[in-house]
């Protein structure tokens, strides 16, 4: 019971913030609006946001802070990647399609993979059936990081906490 | 100072879109031109927006609520970009379309 009602707490906080940043208004008719809009709301949904477990929370929204600006470098190194094999005249790219395993569990943690390999050099996915990847890498040296080097699965499952 | 630093957000932002572009015209298959438009577009639309934002911030400094809309909007590409290149793989995969390989015809 009490999981619950931490979860609709921090669903109503989260709501409501977004309401003020978004509105810009702080007559009492709009925060009124806002304030029931986001309890209704946060009622409805707040098993979607907040799953059970509220003591892992915090350390994954931390943990999840530390894995954005490592991402984010991953991106600005996949495009001058794709930007010079785009603008190579030989255009030196060789496609191949990979598949491996992974042993996350959760669909948060699944998507999380799924998007950082389609934003990392070289690499797109193609689809996930039973923890199963398939990837499309542009040629081989990004297929092999992937999946002879693993760091990002390890990165991902840190952040979620699976091991 | 401010100029130059948001007309090199802009430039750069600019530079990874025609990459992008020109990827698509270039690259042989539908797989491999979604490489290129699925990356560049999201660096290159994020650093467009960073840059606007930084000029906002300091140009319009009265109204910050706009830079933090930047934001959310920054946010939302990361996560849509990636979402709509792998949902466009994944139904052409889906429907069979071929791979190219090293020494096919352009497709």
């Amino acid at each position: 019971m009490r999981g619950k009602g931490f979860g609709i707490l921090v669903t109503f906080c989260m709501m409501f913030l977004f309401w003020l940043l978004l509105s810009g208004i702080f007559d009492v008719l709009h925060l009124t609006a806002g304030l029931v809009c986001s309890a209704i709301v946060a009622l409805i949904s707040h098993d979607m946001i907040i799953k059970g477990d509220e003591e892992k929370i915090l350390s994954k929204s931390f943990k999840l802070a530390i894995y954005i600006p490592w991402e984010l470098w991953q991106i600005v190194l996949a495009n001058l990647d794709v930007a010079y094999r785009v603008l190579h005249p030989k255009m030196p790219i060789d496609p191949l399609i990979i598949e491996f395993d992974t042993t996350l569990q959760s669909d948060l943690a699944l998507v999380t993979l799924a998007n950082s390999i389609t934003l990392t050099p070289g690499t797109i996915t193609i689809g996930i059936t039973n923890g199963r990847f398939s990837v499309h890498a542009i040629a081989k040296e990004p297929a092999e990081a992937l999946t002879v080097d693993g760091t990002m699965q390890q990165k991902v499952a840190d952040v979620y906490m699976e091991w | 100072m401010l100029e130059i630093i948001v007309v090199a957000f802009l430039a750069v932002g600019i530079f990874f879109m025609v990459v992008g572009a020109v990827g698509l015209l270039r690259f042989p298959d539908f797989y491999t031109r979604l490489h290129a438009t699925g990356k560049c577009d999201t660096l290159g639309e994020v650093l467009i927006i960073v840059g606007l934002l930084l000029y906002h911030l300091f140009h319009y400094s009265e109204t910050p609520l706009v830079c933090v809309k930047l934001l959310f909007l920054i946010l939302f590409i990361f996560i849509t970009n990636p979402t709509a290149t792998y949902a466009l793989m994944r139904s052409a995969y889906k429907t069979g379309v071929k791979p190219w390989k090293l020494g096919d015809e352009r497709q």
